[in-house]
């Protein structure tokens, strides 16, 4: 009996590992034809540049990450990203015609942005929790409410910024490597120790495994599930206030469709859709992915055409991937 | 007489545990044949081999007097063979025609042929009895009612064997009542019944043979009329009941109650009186919804107080959460392991770690891991988890070493009061007799433990004390000094007092 367990271990394990790291094989393949490929690609410009693009959607799938791995959804990230980057850009520009704020009217103007994101993030969390809508329908809902505001805010025009001192938080850094760099990969190691780390990471994950259980074990859920929420609204704040930063202007209908790619970036990198599962450095990888498809496709000059299409298989084989390995838990 | 199916030397195990060994069972044609057996016994698995939903790994499934080898239920339903289970498996917003004819539905090249249909129903329900609306939606009837759309959906599938998993484990009493008279009816209309019970009287009432299993076994098939409920137990068992329990050590007589529960109320309950003493294990017995477990959620705060005071050692604890209740040294380990106990996907470490993390953490949550891991390993090491490996889901372990793993999570932390509602449900033999020393052990150590179970068996053999709640009150208070604690005094009380006047074996499930 203890020889069939041993050999029960392997069976699970060999083909456990390639379900379970699929994504690194998949980015180490890429990343080596690549290299080899094009010799563009291998250099520190090129390797920055892709790593500086990817913050975009980096930020906004790390936090959705924590709003799966709870057992939520947030559709309404690219919403959020567009208010973000108006609420900014409006009081950057503003605050800068007042006389004694117009130094620090940029800087404002980013944190204004980046808290109402965080805000409105919040409100999606309570209308999950309190009025109990399933996550897909209210951030949905709350998507089209936001960005509908956007619009009366804007009147469907730009919002333009003057000072520079806006632009520095996009096209600012140290030497060659962009704020955006360390912005998103910091928010990817600190959402790492949050998540494994901390006992609010613990709940994050009870939350999602089974709420039910995590509720008599003393956790609050909804409370949990707000925050996560929270954190969603934020990363889709700073992204758009980025964004608003980097072309010195701001539109309404800035960010769409972001939260379908933020979420497939997820789900490439084996995050569960299922919630109670999955980690931060998959979703890191599975946002580089898509990057390197992108990027290997342009230096390969390949019709863009086609990106769709093959980026849509991948995101397919890793749902597939997903919905094998719980046939084989349960 | 005729056997309708033979299994011949069947063997299956999954993965490494051997869930039947070489059984031989025949069942007549025109019987109701009883499997009983404690969980894991392997009753359920025979039974699924039988309806084709497992494969065996060896033996041979004579039917009719055919060698078979069923791939899926279908092909076992094509031999008249169907399954009613324990949950109502239903299209329960479908009316009760779509279900009774699932799959068999009157059409022409697709589209229904409505009064073809109701032909049928009004065929089946004169064959059967049973005054169904074939327009009610089925969750609108009750779920008496809901079973006999399953066997009528039985009927009409022209089954002539039933085999029947713990049906009656979701009724009330008389719910149970109705459906037994629908088994009888069935048995007279020339269906054998394969019937899965662990209700003794209920299987022996019922049944004209009973076969008794144990670790995968057949012990014995003998006629009903010759077994006891006695007996049925110490062959399902392997021993005595009386060795599976510990020895009773009563607290002392200075013992302080430290926890009381004073006129709790909430949308269920109206003035609820508790009065546990420290080193008191108390019973909690009454027929399922009678409120039990919802009085443990309430007291655990996962349900709505409304008024009254809850007193731990005497001092008053206001729970609104089961944060509070946790906070006032009132836990609760709930009643399914599976849906409110565990974290499938976590870590057997995770999850016993889960509700204390705040005595592993440093300021911000920040949770020192060493500590966390040399914690839970002594726990772990208490309660006895095998394989004790932190790491590995827990998922992986077995029934009993999961529910194990569950006391070590409310272990972790000394509680004043150890709510435990069906501590050994689907769990064998070997780890039911862990947990009850375990149980036993924590009452010596001082702890007030309010018992709550379905095995009367089980409070019997444990408890000081028992209290029997019906329809949302505690009726009646048994204890075990006064010799008066037997099932007869829990069931009256259960019952309550109209129905005691009839035959215990009429009431009894």
């Amino acid at each position: 009996m203890a020889v069939a367990k041993r050999e029960l271990g392997k069976q699970r394990s060999l083909s456990g590992i390639l379900l379970d790291y699929g994504i690194v094989i998949a980015f180490a393949l890429l990343f080596t034809l690549l290299a080899f490929q094009t010799e563009a690609f291998l250099t520190v410009r090129n390797q920055l540049n892709i790593l500086d693009q990817a913050h975009q959607i980096g930020l906004m799938a790390i936090a959705v990450t924590v709003v799966i791995i709870a057992g939520g959804f947030d559709l309404s990230m690219g919403a959020i990203f567009a208010m973000s980057g108006v609420v900014a850009a409006f009081v950057a520009r503003d605050l800068g015609q007042v006389e004694a704020l117009a130094g620090a009217a940029p800087y404002i103007g980013w944190i204004a942005g980046v808290g109402v994101g965080t805000l409105f993030g919040l409100l999606n969390g309570l209308l999950v929790t309190v009025l109990g809508i399933n996550t897909f329908v209210a951030t949905l809902a709350s998507g089209i409410v936001i960005r509908g505001l956007a619009l009366i805010l804007t009147q469907a025009e730009q919002v333009r910024v003057n000072d520079d001192a806006f632009q520095t938080l996009a096209r600012g850094g140290i030497g060659d490597v962009r704020n955006t760099i360390f912005l998103w990969l910091g928010f990817a190691l600190i959402m790492t120790f949050v998540l494994t780390r901390t006992k609010f990471g613990r709940h994050v994950f009870a939350a999602g495994d089974n709420p039910e259980a995590a509720r008599l074990s003393g956790i609050n859920v909804n409370l949990v599930r707000t925050i996560t929420f929270g954190i969603s609204g934020f990363a889709a704040g700073l992204s758009g206030v980025i964004s608003a930063s980097k072309f010195m202007k701001a539109q309404n209908d800035a960010g769409q469709g972001l939260e379908l790619i933020a979420i497939a970036s997820v789900v490439i990198g084996g995050t569960s859709i299922m919630g109670g599962e999955g980690a931060i450095w998959r979703t890191v990888l599975g946002v580089l992915l898509l990057r390197l498809i992108e990027n290997g496709f342009n230096l390969a000059n390949v019709d863009t055409f086609y990106q769709d299409v093959f980026q849509g298989l991948i995101i397919l084989l890793a749902v597939a991937l997903d919905a094998t390995r719980h046939r084989r838990n349960s | 007489m005729e056997s309708f199916v033979e299994a011949r030397g069947i063997s299956k195990a999954f993965q490494a545990v051997q869930a039947l060994s070489d059984v031989h069972v025949t069942v007549q044609q025109g019987h109701i044949h009883a499997l009983v057996g404690e969980n894991g016994a392997g009753k359920s698995t025979l039974g699924k081999v039988i309806s084709g939903v497992v494969r065996p790994d060896s033996g041979t499934l004579i039917v009719k007097g055919r060698a078979v080898h069923y791939a899926r239920p279908r092909d076992a339903l094509l031999d008249g063979i169907t399954t009613i289970s324990q949950e109502i498996s239903l299209l329960s917003k479908q009316t009760v025609l779509d279900n009774v004819l699932l799959g068999q539905e009157n059409s022409v090249g697709g589209v229904l042929l409505r009064r073809a249909m109701l032909a049928e129903f009004e065929r089946l329900r004169a064959l059967t009895g049973f005054q169904l609306d074939p327009m009610a939606r089925v969750s609108s009837l009750r779920v008496a009612d809901q079973k006999k759309v399953e066997v009528m959906r039985a009927v009409a599938r022209n089954a002539q064997l039933i085999i029947m998993d713990e049906p009656t484990a979701m009724l009330s009493d008389d719910e149970t009542a109705i459906f037994l008279g629908m088994v009888r009816q069935l048995k007279t209309m020339g269906h054998t019944i394969i019937y899965v019970s662990h209700f003794l009287k209920e299987v022996l009432d019922l049944a004209d043979t009973v076969t008794v299993m144990r670790n995968g076994q057949v012990v014995r098939t003998s006629p009903a009329a010759e077994e006891t409920p006695a007996q049925l137990v110490t062959a399902m068992l392997g021993k005595p009941m009386a060795q599976m329990y510990p020895t009773r050590t009563p607290p002392p007589d200075v013992a302080p109650t430290i926890f009381e529960v004073d006129d709790l109320r909430s949308d269920v309950f109206d003035g609820i009186h508790l009065k546990l003493r420290a080193g008191e294990i108390v019973g909690m017995a009454g027929l399922v919804g009678s409120g039990r477990s919802r009085l443990a959620r309430t007291v655990f705060g996962a349900e709505a107080i409304t008024g009254g005071t809850i007193r731990v050692n005497g001092k008053a604890v206001r729970i609104r959460s089961t944060a509070d209740a946790i906070r006032a040294g009132i836990y609760m380990l709930p009643e399914s392991r599976k849906e409110q106990g565990l974290l499938l996907k976590q870590s057997i470490r995770h999850n016993m770690t889960l509700p204390h993390l705040d005595t592993v953490s440093l300021p911000l949550g920040i949770i020192r891991g060493k500590r966390e891991l040399d914690r839970m390993t002594l726990i772990g090491k208490a309660v006895n988890v095998q394989p004790l490996l932190p790491n590995n889901r827990v998922s992986r372990l077995s029934g009993g070493n999961q529910q194990k793993a569950l006391f070590g999570k409310w272990l972790f932390q000394r509680p004043t009061v150890f709510i435990i509602d069906e501590p050994t449900r689907g769990i064998d033999v070997g780890a039911k007799q862990a947990i009850y020393e375990l149980i036993a052990d924590l009452a010596r150590q001082g702890l007030a433990i309010l018992l709550i179970s379905s095995e009367i068996e089980e409070i019997l053999g444990l408890a000081h004390r028992v209290l029997v709640m019906r329809l949302g009150q505690i009726v009646a208070e048994v204890r075990a000094d006064d010799g008066a604690l037997n099932e007869q005094a829990i069931m009256r009380a259960a019952f309550g007092t109209e129905k005691s006047e009839r035959p215990a074996e009429e009431t009894h499930r």
